[in-house]
């Protein structure tokens, strides 16, 4: 799909760069909004270094704008920097810095607007309140932007790469740092984030809400205030993304509220408070993923169902599973577990003995949080073994019945 | 007393098990550190041993000695000694060489491998709990003439702090779960050494943030300055009222 679409935007590209095209030049102290005036539909506007201050600037017909050495647009923090309107533009190489703040108007750097088929390219974004704003925008891409802002909390700053009614936009090899969210997605459809960085933003790296069929892969989330955030969707993928050190008292690896049909698949998430929690989430597929050194593996709550978790790596984690309920509609199975204790007589890889994930600490703690206070106690060390041998408070269909001997190769 | 702390001290040193001890603790924590390559998870194996083992050895080891040199003490009695001076002065000399074996022990390896904060509070803990549990032990012998009856309190409270304290909070939890428990917690924490030290390593080793409620609270608590005040100011009352109520039992005491 990204393919198709790369080759969409360039064909496109392709389309706009031959004969007729002129080349306008723009040099310190003229204006790049007159240029986009005088030009005509197709042309190349280049954009020599230096300094602009132009009050905003709209894009509003088909025209490359290009930035030689990234000439800096500076918003003043009063302004939106860049407006385009119009479907067919390309706006690469340039800094855009200091975009205005408001609390009524999300200002952004870059805002793409009711436009279709706009590549944001190679761009450096610092200090602004919004990123890159897409709003009714389609097949577009973002790409090989570094984002970055110091917002000190979630009402200051705005978010990295927002997108809000969009469909069919890439989002490419981006880095984004220091904002609320990093890709923040609302009502987007069809949608690919692939290869980008998210790393300390205030709240989210990466925040879904209601959209659907999108395919997220091979990206970081790091060391966010809140982990990733994928709520009220459906039909989305995740596979191989990184999800690290999201770690704090409402930090989550990534936070499934609400979501069904989706298929999470070789990821790793290493060092996070909670991997994975899960709520009200049905007819999810968690395969071949890694869970290393997280606080806990999966929280899953009673309100799951159908979900399937097969294959995975449980590696070093406090917690493997925890639950809130005892009923228990959703399987694990064939996972790696390294707390497993179980034989394997006829050495085929699989455990005899079912494992069974959760811990009747987990299961305490989740009832009466105040429970935590005995947390690694020795009382709790001997309860937790008793259990083991004769279970009789952990739900007795939550177990593994063929846990793997060995890791899987992931 | 000086006299006293040294002679005792010399003897302790000599004892077979302090050097056990020493040398259990050292293979330990040398071991865990050599096993696990996240440093952070050694220190937390290591707090789960130190918390079951140092208490442990420094119960029995006390009341035993104590019991074993009640000849000793006897003897000194009769010399122009003031008593409590006599006490004072092997309780010292026991928890000098407890903590040397302590030092050697842990502190060694932690100091080699781990030279951060969290080791250096995970030896300030186990330190701690050492002397607490001499007191403890101290009180026991005193109390009791019976070698075996002596040992078994000290045991006893040793079992007690380990495990029946926090069964007890567990059953006080679910007895009353409906109610808001969370500061209560805390002062439950304050009635038990060991949890205190447990509690205080885990909020060191930012395992506090999957604690949820309750380990905010708890940070909340101990972070600021009143709180680590009030937690030194406690484990110092452990420490020095077992064996002031001790010493005042021993002057009395008709041996």
């Amino acid at each position: 799909m990204i393919r198709q679409l790369l080759f969409v935007i360039g064909t496109q590209l392709a389309t706009l760069l031959p004969v007729q095209a002129a080349e306008h030049l723009v040099k310190p102290g003229e204006s790049i909004q007159a240029a986009i005036n005088k030009a005509s539909k197709g042309d190349l506007i280049k954009v020599m270094p230096g300094t602009y201050r132009e009050k905003g600037i709209i894009i509003n017909k088909q025209l490359v704008l290009r930035g030689i050495d990234y000439p800096v647009l500076d918003g003043e923090k009063k302004y939106e920097v860049l407006t385009i309107t119009a479907d067919h533009v390309v706006v690469e190489g340039f800094e855009i810095i200091r975009s205005g703040y408001s609390s009524m108007d999300e200002l952004a750097a870059v805002r793409i607007k009711q436009a279709s088929y706009v590549g944001i390219r190679n761009n450096r974004l610092r200090e602004n309140f919004f990123g890159i704003y897409c709003q009714h925008a389609s097949y577009s891409l973002i790409a090989n932007n570094d984002i970055k802002s110091t917002g000190g909390s979630e009402l200051d700053a705005g978010n990295g790469i927002h997108a809000w009614k969009s469909d069919h936009l890439v989002i490419d090899g981006n880095f984004i740092n220091g904002h609320r969210d990093g890709i923040y997605f609302e009502f987007v459809t069809e949608s690919t984030i692939t290869n980008n960085k998210s790393h300390r933003n205030i709240r989210y790296g990466l925040h879904f809400m209601f959209s659907h069929q999108d395919i997220y892969t091979n990206n970081t989330f790091s060391e966010n205030g809140a982990g990733v955030a994928v709520m009220y969707s459906r039909q989305v993928t995740m596979i191989r993304n990184h999800f690290l050190d999201n770690w704090g008292s409402a930090a989550y690896g990534i936070l499934l509220k609400d979501i069904s049909d989706s298929y999470a698949a070789y990821n790793e998430f290493s060092r996070n408070t909670a991997a994975i929690y899960m709520e009200g989430s049905s007819r999810l597929t968690i395969f071949a993923n890694r869970f290393l050194q997280n606080g806990y593996g999966i929280r899953i709550q009673a309100s799951c169902d159908n979900n399937v978790i097969r294959k995975n790596n449980f590696i070093a984690n406090s917690f493997d599973i925890a639950t809130n309920g005892s009923l228990v509609l959703n399987s694990f199975n064939e996972n790696y577990w390294d707390k497993y204790e179980g034989f394997d007589l006829n050495r085929d890889g699989i455990g005899d003995v079912p494992y069974r994930p959760l811990s009747l600490f987990a299961l305490i703690v989740e009832r009466n949080n105040s429970a935590m206070m005995l947390f690694r106690s020795p009382m709790v060390g001997l309860l937790e073994k008793a259990e083991k041998i004769m279970p009789g408070i952990t739900p007795e269909k939550l177990k593994d019945d063929q846990p793997s001997m060995k890791p899987f190769p992931l | 007393m000086k006299k006293i702390i040294k002679y005792s001290l010399l003897d302790i040193l000599r004892n077979r098990v302090i050097l056990a001890y020493t040398a259990l603790l050292a293979v330990v924590s040398i071991s865990l550190f050599m096993m696990e390559d996240n440093p952070v998870k050694a220190v937390m194996s290591l707090l789960n041993i130190s918390l079951l083992i140092v208490p442990l050895v420094s119960s029995i080891f006390c009341t035993i000695y104590l019991y074993n040199s009640a000849e000793f003490i006897e003897l000194l009695v009769a010399q122009p000694i003031r008593r409590s001076r006599l006490l004072w002065g092997v309780y010292l000399g026991m928890i000098t060489a407890l903590l040397i074996a302590l030092s050697l022990g842990i502190g060694l390896p932690l100091l080699l491998l781990q030279p951060t904060l969290s080791g250096l509070s995970l030896f300030l803990t186990s330190a701690a709990l050492t002397i607490v549990f001499s007191s403890l032990a101290t009180l026991s012998a005193v109390l009791t003439r019976d070698k075996a009856k002596g040992i078994g309190v000290s045991l006893l409270l040793w079992f007690y702090f380990t495990f029946i304290y926090d069964g007890i909070v567990l059953l006080v939890l679910f007895q009353m779960a409906d109610y808001p428990l969370e500061t209560t917690m805390i002062g439950m924490s304050m009635l038990n050494p060991i949890d205190l030290g447990r509690i205080g390593m885990l909020l060191q080793l930012d395992i506090s943030a999957m604690m949820g409620l309750t380990g905010a609270l708890f940070q909340d608590f101990f972070g600021n300055g009143f709180g680590a005040g009030l937690v030194i100011l406690v484990m110092l009352g452990w420490m020095t009222f077992p064996i002031l109520f001790a010493i005042r039992r021993f002057n009395n005491k008709d041996l």
